[in-house]
């Protein structure tokens, strides 16, 4: 489960980490359902260049195709989002909570 | 300024000479006494400080449970900087990245820490301005109920 967890992260991660695929994301939040060549259309994207990036943002679970017909729409998926944000969340925690007893332990005794 | 992927970042301005603030990064008596995010115990720490070397930390949180996080020194600038991985077994995650940074402020240091997740080096690489607004728009988005599941 850890590991599972862990690829699952990392991928989420990697995913993300590329402006294109970004803007994918933001913009399917806006407009959910769109079609793959409408996806490509604002991204100056080849048919292929922009498949292989969906192929990415799914296989990190970040995104779902559904096929009608000979359309392939794309929707969301919010889950591995939501592990990232808590990621960060957890260590906006930890440190903030850290830093606040270190800054106290080196203020103590007034040495300047 | 951000140079990669989401990453926490935490700037924090301290009435203590950087000097004063490093010791308390780096040895192992003072980290004691401050490592972990609540008020429970940390019960060891064992800090090799130079690139390659390894930190090990124990701490027990107030509910019982003890963590273990430990990594690797990359880069060691007495007074300046630190740099380590960051691994925490058990934590659904491979390794990270944390960076202190101290500036002499007004007397004191100002601490800038950044705590960055690093998949791979090409993700690294891949780095791009944009991750604050990115994830700005995402915490609105998580936060919006319409696409709650």
């Amino acid at each position: 489960m850890a590991k599972y967890q862990a690829s699952r992260m990392d991928r989420t991660f990697s995913a993300l980490a590329d402006p294109t695929r970004r803007a994918i994301l933001l913009r399917l939040k806006r407009k959910s359902g769109l079609s793959v060549s409408e996806l490509a259309r604002p991204f100056s994207q080849k048919l292929p260049g922009m498949m292989k990036h969906l192929d990415v943002l799914s296989d990190a679970g970040l995104i779902t195709r559904a096929k009608s017909g000979r359309t392939v729409s794309v929707h969301l998926a919010v889950g591995p989002m939501r592990e990232a944000m808590e990621w960060l969340k957890r260590y906006e925690r930890f440190w903030t909570v850290s830093i606040d007893r270190l800054a106290a332990l080196v203020e103590e005794d007034g040495e300047r | 300024m951000t140079k990669s992927l989401p990453s926490v970042t935490i700037v924090r301005r301290i009435k203590a000479p950087p000097a004063k603030v490093y010791a308390a990064l780096t040895e192992p008596r003072l980290m004691m006494r401050w490592w972990g995010p609540d008020a429970g115990p940390t019960l060891s720490a064992e800090a090799d400080v130079r690139p390659g070397g390894r930190f090990s930390i124990v701490f027990r949180l107030l509910n019982g449970e003890e963590h273990n996080p430990t990594g690797v020194y990359q880069e060691v600038v007495p007074e300046k900087k630190l740099v380590f991985t960051w691994e925490w077994p058990g934590m659904p995650e491979r390794e990270s990245l944390v960076t202190f940074l101290l500036e002499p402020f007004d007397g004191g240091t100002e601490l800038t820490l950044i705590h960055e997740h690093l998949p791979d080096e090409a993700a690294r690489k891949s780095h791009e301005k944009g991750w604050k607004g990115f994830l700005d728009k995402l915490s609105v988005f998580l936060g919006d109920p319409e696409w709650s599941t």
